[in-house]
């Protein structure tokens, strides 16, 4: 039989683009609930700052107002800290400085942006009047911004239960061995870089309304999140103290996320208790400016590290020191970003038999940063293919030759690292030279001398990575510190006449999953696509989820669907036996059939869904009638895609203007389900990772004051600094999940800027520059090639 | 309050608005049309592009009462009987949108560059797309949807651009 045109491997169109392309898209902003109120968030403009004393009085005259709210009501009613789900350890094992994060500063600000107060009115203007009548009186305290100052002696003091600013002080690894692989190195290669802050800016700012109803004593929130089932949790448990049972969590469609809309954040926790206070809905929907200084900001690391290396160029040992920002409070997963998504990946797909991380990670007077696409891993990477690349420069090795030296053999697997993970499978030799020759690698010199006798400075880079998705076995995490477990969910409910509704607790937020579930549920049900309907985002519909980050949809969500039809197929096979007085074990089912093995009796699937609904002639002894399952998928491993990304960029030495010319990524995502979309994901992740490198950085004076506040200050990559994208893939199958499936969401980010910046330095290699930190702006470029002119001439 | 009468869509409208309201919070707020987006507030993103008088114009730049008379198409008012226009369908083949927040205002750029310039080059679009942010797609495929949506409205078969 031919593939089907909308199974595995298809490149299906998407279900769900009709509505978004004639505006019918339902977003939180859009929901209007009768009798709605608006809130206003008033926030600190100081980066810290002591509360005197807030007068709400006169705004609370003020037309349209309803009532205005400070951290002290919301104290009074005993609303929990905002909390954090992942406790790390520090080196004696003693656990991390977990400091308060009321939803509604009480005594102190810490960061500008910090909400104070909430003002709610029948309209948003007239909340946002009232809320200049509003008098907060502040004590500016000194602030720290930079982890590099907020260590020193004598720095500002975020928390006084954090001295020294030290939320944790973490290591992994074999010091010893690091020490001994030193002691015999041939050659030492060191970096020092700075991963830069960067703003997620999902383009739909976050919004939530909150609505209770009085008569069943049930609250609603609605939000822009990427797990409404979490957030039921942690805000239900911890927060508002509402059970499980009294709270809905609906994200419906939600315009993007890259990570920012996984957290619980204190809009959410307000709107809903105020909802309960004034008995009707309350809307809020952050202004940009907001979400510049609320949204957990991503990366944000000072890294030190030095790689040894024999004569030939094998990797012996490898140390790192990080100083990690976590700004004023510990955002949701903000403890394992640095550490358990990061350090654990410094192996990279190299062979380095002994690795030493330590990780500090350190509390400022910014926001809270957290896992933004990537998290970790685009550190980790980053910082690995930048050393790899300074020690080929440095030992007169070919970039592409020392990794290959270097790399994980594809019969190697499954893989002992040593920092705790275990690959399972892959080939980085494969995804090296189909980009190699992807990208025209052999060709370079030639486009080199073009581009000089055009006055432009070309040059090349790549970056060989890996990265660990499908987070990951609940039993692992758990001892290492997570508060959740990492499991998904999946209800698969056939109707009566065979159609079919999947349940799952992944959200969609771009990545199309409306689409690629309904091709996973036809092809294993042998249903048309038309058939099969994907649900997400309600916990009042879903039995339960864990939601979507880390590129986990489809490995860990998409395993949960299959094995819920495995259910289905196993409970269908009874029926059929049933009804074509056959043994079940001689039922086979494919192509939607349950067949007698030999013959040609068979039963279609939406045969066996009827009889199961209308169960006349059916085993009602041994069986229960209905055709619905759920299962519950919890990872064996993680996944760990990995690939090759080929940079190639042209600078005008004259301006310090880069111009990436070509971009190549060839990736390894283990099966591929629908490649449009992985081609999307992957595309859309190489923007952000050559945004990073070229053009984003967040900046904040020394004050603590946001300087890069909207995106007029924010360099958000548009599509005139964008190159096309040439994307393919390499696929080994993931050998611990039931569809080989690996992730793709992610690799762009984690692959695109370490490729882009070792194109930048092998352009500039000429004076002498061997490193250039991100992003590399004209100005910076500009400065570089300036300086090391001065010292030439000198 | 001031009241602002006009034509949306191809049917009249009106309603009493303040004198700072935007025509995006009168669509979105008065009129319940939503398929246009705010993403940012400082004339940045385009995810609120609307066409007013036949241009298309950032509506959270313009003033509601600017607009008494004008004729406002936003992207509800393309596809007609359920049948997407061509540059909608183009977005629908080539993969254009991902999260769809930015969409609108992006189809709504394209078809005025399209009045401007029929028959556009890959960099021309890039140019265009200026004022439009997209954070999910990376630009690779909303610029092949806009080429290839180009050449549907010119009526020639669609040409792999951009690959
Ligand atoms: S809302 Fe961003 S430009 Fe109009
Ligand atoms: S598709 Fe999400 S912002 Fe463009």
């Amino acid at each position: 039989m031919a593939p089907r045109d909308d199974g595995i491997g298809a490149a299906v169109r998407r279900k769900e683009d009709f509505r978004f392309l004639t505006g019918r898209g339902l977003y939180v902003d859009d929901i209007v609930r009768p009798g709605q109120l608006y809130a206003y968030i008033l926030r600190s403009p100081h980066a810290h700052a002591e509360i005197r004393a807030i007068d709400t009085a006169k705004a609370m005259r003020a037309k349209g107002v309803v009532a205005v709210f400070t951290g002290a009501d919301m104290a009074k009613d005993n609303v929990g800290s905002l909390p954090c789900g992942w406790q790390v350890k520090n080196k004696d094992g003693s656990p991390m400085n977990e400091p308060p994060h009321p939803p509604l500063a009480v005594d102190r600000v810490r960061h500008v942006g910090d909400p104070v107060a909430v003002v709610i009115a029948d309209s948003r203007e007239a909340a946002k009047d009232a809320a200049e009548l509003v008098e907060i009186d502040y004590r500016p305290l000194p602030a720290v911004v930079s982890v590099a100052e907020a260590i020193k002696p004598g720095a500002p003091q975020v928390w006084d239960i954090a001295p020294g600013n030290t939320c944790y002080d973490w290591e992994i690894g074999d010091k010893a061995a690091v020490d001994a692989a030193f002691s015999r190195a041939h050659h030492v290669a060191r970096i020092e870089l700075v991963n830069n802050r960067l703003v997620p800016n999902a383009m739909e700012p976050r919004a939530a309304i909150g609505d209770f109803d009085p008569a069943s004593g049930e609250y609603t929130l609605y939000t822009t999140s990427q797990n409404p089932h979490v957030i039921r949790l942690l805000m239900g448990a911890f927060v508002l103290h509402i059970p499980e049972s009294k709270l809905r969590v609906y994200a419906p469609d939600v315009g993007g996320g890259f990570g920012s809309k996984i957290f619980h954040y204190a809009e959410e926790a307000i709107v809903t208790w105020a909802a309960g206070k004034v008995k009707r809905p309350v809307k809020w929907t952050a202004e940009r400016s907001e979400s510049f200084m609320t949204d957990a900001h991503g990366r944000d690391h000072v890294t030190r590290a030095e790689l040894a290396l024999d004569r030939d160029g094998k990797f012996l040992g490898l140390r790192v020191s990080t100083l990690a920002n976590m700004g004023a409070y510990l955002s949701t997963f903000a403890p394992c970003v640095p550490t358990y998504l990061y350090a654990t990946l410094l192996a990279g797909v190299y062979t380095t038999p002994a690795i030493y991380a330590e990780v500090r990670a350190v509390f400022t007077n910014t926001v809270p940063v957290d896992a933004y696409r990537g998290a970790g891993r685009p550190e980790a990477t980053y910082l690995l293919e930048r050393l790899v690349d300074v020690a080929a420069r440095e030992m007169n090795i070919d970039p592409v030759e020392i990794r290959r030296r270097n790399f994980i053999a594809p019969d190697a697997f499954p893989y002992q690292t040593p920092v705790a993970l275990q690959y399972d499978s892959g080939n980085y030799h494969a995804t090296l030279d189909q980009a190699l020759k992807a990208a025209d690698w052999a060709g370079f010199p030639k486009r080199r001398e073009e581009a000089r006798k055009r006055g432009k400075l070309r040059g090349i880079g790549i970056s060989t990575y890996i990265e660990a998705c499908g987070i990951a076995p609940s039993n692992v995490v758990g001892a290492l510190g997570a508060r959740a477990g990492l499991y998904e969910a999946a209800e698969v409910r056939v109707h009566p006449t065979g159609t079919v509704t999947v349940f799952t607790g992944c959200h969609s937020h771009g990545q199309g999953h409306e689409t690629t579930y309904a091709q996973l549920v036809a092809e294993g049900l042998g249903i048309p696509i038309e058939n099969v309907e994907i649900v997400h985002g309600d916990t009042a519909k879903i039995p339960f989820g864990m939601g979507t980050y880390g590129s986990r949809s489809l490995a860990v969500g998409g395993s949960a669907i299959v094995r819920a039809m495995d259910k289905i197929i196993r409970k269908g096979k009874k029926i059929a036996s049933h009804l074509l007085e056959a043994a079940e074990a001689d039922i086979e089912f494919k192509d939607g059939k349950f067949t007698v093995a030999g013959t040609d009796r068979s039963k279609t699937f939406a045969e066996v869904a009827l009889a199961a609904y209308v169960p006349h002639n059916y085993p009602l002894d041994e069986l229960e009638p209905g055709l619905d399952e759920t299962a519950f998928y919890d990872p064996k491993n993680f996944t760990f895609p990995a690939g090759c990304h080929i940079c190639e960029v042209e600078i005008d030495p004259d301006t310090g203007v880069t111009q990436v010319v070509n971009f190549t990524a060839v990736d390894d995502v283990g099966r591929v389900i629908n490649p449009m979309i992985v081609e999307g994901q992957v595309q859309g992740g190489v923007a952000q990772g050559i945004g990073q490198a070229l053009l984003e950085n967040c900046v904040y004076d020394e004050n603590g004051q946001l300087l890069t506040g909207s995106m007029m200050d924010y360099t958000m990559p548009r599509a005139d600094n964008l190159p096309s994208i040439a994307v393919s893939t390499h696929t080994t199958l993931c050998t611990h999940n039931p569809l080989g499936v690996k992730g793709c969401g992610e690799v762009g980010a984690i692959g695109a800027p370490p490729a882009v910046i070792n194109a930048i330095v092998d352009a500039l290699s000429s004076y002498g520059i061997t490193h250039i930190d991100m992003p590399a702006t004209p100005q910076r470029v500009w400065k570089a090639i300036q300086d090391a002119r001065m010292k030439q001439a000198a | 309050m001031p009241h602002v009468s006009l034509t949306v869509n191809g049917k009249p409208a009106s309603a009493d608005v303040e004198n700072r309201t935007l025509l995006v919070q009168l669509l979105r707020e008065k009129l319940g049309l939503t398929g246009t987006h705010v993403g940012c507030d400082t004339s940045q993103c385009g995810a609120c592009v609307v066409h007013v008088n036949g241009r298309s114009v950032k509506s959270c730049t313009i003033l509601a009462v600017q607009c008494e008379g004008a004729n406002v198409t936003t992207i509800e008012g393309l596809a007609t009987d359920g049948k997407l226009h061509p540059m909608q369908e183009a977005f629908r083949e080539n993969h254009g949108l991902q999260c769809g927040f930015c969409t609108p205002g992006m189809v709504m750029s394209a078809l005025d560059l399209v009045k401007h310039n029929p028959d556009p080059s890959e960099r021309e679009v890039r140019e265009w797309l200026e004022g439009n942010l997209c954070r999910c797609t990376g630009y690779h495929n909303i610029v092949k949807s806009i080429l290839a949506g180009a050449a549907a409205m010119r009526g020639q078969p669609t040409k792999a651009a951009a690959e």
